[in-house]
């Protein structure tokens, strides 16, 4: 009953001894820090795949299966590699009114990709996000931690090129 | 705090009702006779479990100052608080709630196989839905058939979340969660394993309190036509103790009457060849076990010896305690030993080709279907036991042939395996694995007659029990857990080395095999459990033999076949191995 999920050796020894420093660095229950964890896994690796989840379970004395209902229940968490550049599109009520939808189907046309995908030169990701209470910027987009606020279908061109260029620079 | 704090005013319907702090609305409405319906709602409190998430939104009942709909199950009644629970605002409510669950549900329930034992369906009836009033997408997941002993059919699931609060709160096995959210939630396993991936034990108690079809158990019995209809096959049936105590309930009888006789003259009729009693094979693995555990506290082996009968368990401590291996007794279970002495004793005695012989066993027990398909438990290459049905599927099938139950004459098992004691019917308890080889070890021990027989301190429905029995010098300290999660308490500390038992009896099912994932369904009523307990162990106060070592029969095996208990044939063909397994 071998299977790739249980294949831990894919996983960055370097990044899970960091993970396990970090682990054992929280005070008290540590099965109650699922979400803390899960965030720094992500942090570090990116993404979590479905072997690094059954670490964290193993790890907290969890079951795989609750850690895997805590990953897909929240939108931050990714189970497939992102890119280097997330590009979230707020679908919030107050987005959505004011032509979130047209933002995201023009991030979806530039990058020629779907939601929840990969760019093919891996740089971008995209997700619709829920409301991330920026409502009086509305429509929002946010590439990493940088926030676009009353985004036209149109501004986005420039925001894509932005981040293009600068990758362009550092080659 | 005095009582008369504790307690608080309320009216229902306007009746007043005087209630203690803490209690639900739906639980003041039952002490004044009012009913409201519930669906997601399941009363585990017996086993320290109530589901009562208010999932479904089938139980709301109008707050009269407020005027809002709250969830009857899981609101708490406040001082003062006003109710009704039949104007017309709660009736529509609880109306568009459950037509809200049967618009993304299959319609499919004449061929369903929880087709009149389901609670949705019930509720549809009981709630007068004639027509759904709301079409939009319905779930579209594959159905999961990769295990030997349950299906999980995702788009008949309710998301009541039973299952789940049995598989992690009461067995703490944790193969079912909710994953993802909204209109894609769904109760599954983790990263979607197939089932058969997982760590599931197979005990098939999230079957017991599925409301739906959601979860099945693996239906066998069109094998089992199958084999009765090819006049090449040998088909023998196996009896489990707690089926006969408890098959009586799809047959409209109280829980707790005995109906041995009905079934093995309904078995007749179905075709099989022979009939023999799992309660043969408890009476040989006792002897088998007594022996082993004399051995092990005699030779300073390890100790705690555990009981090894149970199938889920035996999956549980493989995938959840793989370094406590050892502590398990090397027994099969009775059904295996029953199963490969009628491919090989019966076979040579009565000159039948093993490979025609098909052994079915009827189970109380979903984690039985794949302890047979186990690779280990073979003799030759043929399986011990080819198809296992519950207690369900059987009544199923007695149906199905048209037989009447009720009319049936009583029969007796057949001779050869057929013979059993008192000890081996309270197998079907938790408790009487244990107490059944107490009396075989004394006896082993001392050499002397036990003469009082009860060993009371081991029976009850307390999730871990402890009993301690005087053996001339030896002081027996006996642990008894039934349930997964108290199971994993005893292993917890026999890991830390903290047990001091010499033997634990360990049953995965609360209650033992009478509360088994194949059973009728007894919703969590813990007083079914009992007439059941009870029904066993009257079984036991009334044979004329109550040790196993007593059992003519065995006896006579162990001297035409197998030589003596414990012997090389012995352990070539009753004993077994375990394997470590992926947790996940």
């Amino acid at each position: 009953m071998k299977n790739k999920i249980m294949d831990m050796s894919t996983l960055d020894k370097r990044l899970l001894k960091e993970l396990d420093d970090y682990i054992n660095s929280l005070d008290g229950d540590k099965q109650e820090h699922l979400i803390l964890v899960l965030h720094k896994a992500q942090e570090l690796f990116g993404y979590l795949p479905q072997n690094l989840q059954l670490y964290v379970a193993r790890k907290l004395n969890l079951s795989s299966a609750r850690v895997n209902g805590v990953v897909t229940f929240y939108s931050f968490f990714n189970e497939e590699p992102v890119g280097k550049y997330r590009i979230s599109v707020c679908m919030g009520t107050a987005c959505f009114v004011k032509g979130a939808d047209k933002v995201l189907e023009r991030v979806q046309d530039l990058l020629k990709i779907q939601k929840d995908r990969i760019s093919e030169d891996g740089l971008f990701t995209i997700n619709d996000v829920r409301c991330i209470g920026a409502c009086g910027l509305a429509p929002v987009l946010t590439v990493n931690d940088k926030v676009y606020g009353k985004v036209k279908p149109n501004d986005v061109d420039d925001i894509i090129r932005y981040y293009r260029g600068l990758e362009n620079e550092n080659s | 705090m005095k009582l008369i704090d504790k307690m608080i005013q309320c009216s229902i319907n306007n009746i007043n009702v005087t209630v203690e702090k803490g209690t639900t609305i739906l639980e003041a409405a039952k002490k004044v006779g009012i009913h409201i319906p519930t669906l997601c709602h399941l009363n585990l409190a017996d086993f320290g479990v109530v589901n009562q998430n208010a999932n479904c939104r089938v139980c709301v009942v109008e707050n009269e100052k407020t005027h809002r709909l709250v969830p009857s199950c899981a609101e708490e009644v406040v001082d003062g608080m006003r109710i009704q629970t039949d104007s017309l605002k709660a009736v529509m409510g609880r109306r568009t709630n459950l037509e809200l669950l049967l618009s993304n549900h299959p319609q499919d329930c004449l061929t369903c196989v929880k087709s009149l034992d389901c609670e949705l369906q019930s509720l549809a009836h009981e709630l007068n839905i004639k027509e759904i009033h709301y079409q939009g997408e319905k779930m579209n997941h594959p159905i999961d058939l990769t295990s030997f002993g349950i299906t999980k059919d995702t788009n008949k699931c309710i998301m009541c979340r039973r299952c789940v609060t049995m598989c992690n709160d009461i067995q703490t096995v944790g193969v079912l969660s909710p994953l993802k959210r909204g209109f894609d939630s769904v109760v599954a396993t983790a990263f979607h394993l197939d089932l058969a991936q997982t760590s599931c034990t197979y005990c098939g108690q999230c079957v017991s309190v599925c409301p739906t079809g959601a979860l099945a158990e693996m239906n066998d019995s069109p094998k089992v036509w199958r084999a009765l209809n090819n006049p090449r096959k040998h088909v023998i049936a196996q009896v489990a103790p707690a089926v006969r105590a408890a098959i009586g309930e799809e047959f409209g009888y109280d829980a707790g009457t005995i109906l041995t006789g009905k079934v093995v003259s309904g078995l007749k009729r179905l075709g099989f060849d022979e009939i023999y009693d799992t309660n043969f094979g408890a009476d040989l693995t006792i002897i088998e076990e007594a022996t082993e555990l004399v051995d092990r506290i005699q030779n300073n082996k390890t100790l705690p010896m555990l009981t090894s009968c149970c199938p889920a368990w035996v999956q549980f401590i493989e995938h959840q305690f793989p370094e406590l291996l050892d502590v398990p007794s090397s027994c099969k279970s009775p059904q295996q030993m029953v199963g490969v002495l009628t491919k090989t004793y019966y076979a040579e005695k009565n000159n039948v080709d093993p490979k025609d012989i098909v052994m079915v066993s009827v189970m109380p027990c979903v984690a039985k279907k794949a302890e047979a398909a186990r690779e280990e438990l073979n003799k030759d290459g043929l399986s011990d036991v080819d198809y296992v049905v519950t207690t369900r599927e059987l009544a199923k099938m007695l149906k199905e042939a048209a037989i009447d139950f009720k009319k049936l004459p009583d029969t007796n098992f057949d001779i050869l395996l057929g013979e059993s004691t008192g000890a081996a019917a309270i197998f079907g308890t938790t408790g009487g694995v244990i107490e059944a080889a107490t009396r075989t070890a004394y006896e082993m021990i001392t050499g002397k007659e036990l003469k009082e027989v009860n060993f009371k301190q081991m029976r009850g429905i307390e999730g871990i029990r402890e009993a301690k029995v005087k053996i001339d010098d030896l002081e027996l300290n006996i642990g008894i857990a039934h349930g997964l999660g108290n199971a994993r308490k005893l292993l917890e500390d026999i890991r830390d080395g903290k047990s001091d038992f010499h033997a634990i009896e360990i049953m995965a099912c609360p209650g033992g095999c009478i509360g088994g994932g194949g059973q009728p369904y007894h919703r969590g009523d813990i007083e079914i459990l009992k007439k059941r307990q009870k029904a066993l162990y009257d079984l036991d106060k009334n044979m004329p033999k109550r040790k196993s070592h007593e059992n003519e029969m065995v006896m006579k095996l162990y001297e035409d076949y197998l030589g003596s208990p414990g012997s090389h044939r012995a352990h070539e063909l009753l004993h077994t191995s375990y394997s470590e397994k992926q947790r996940i």
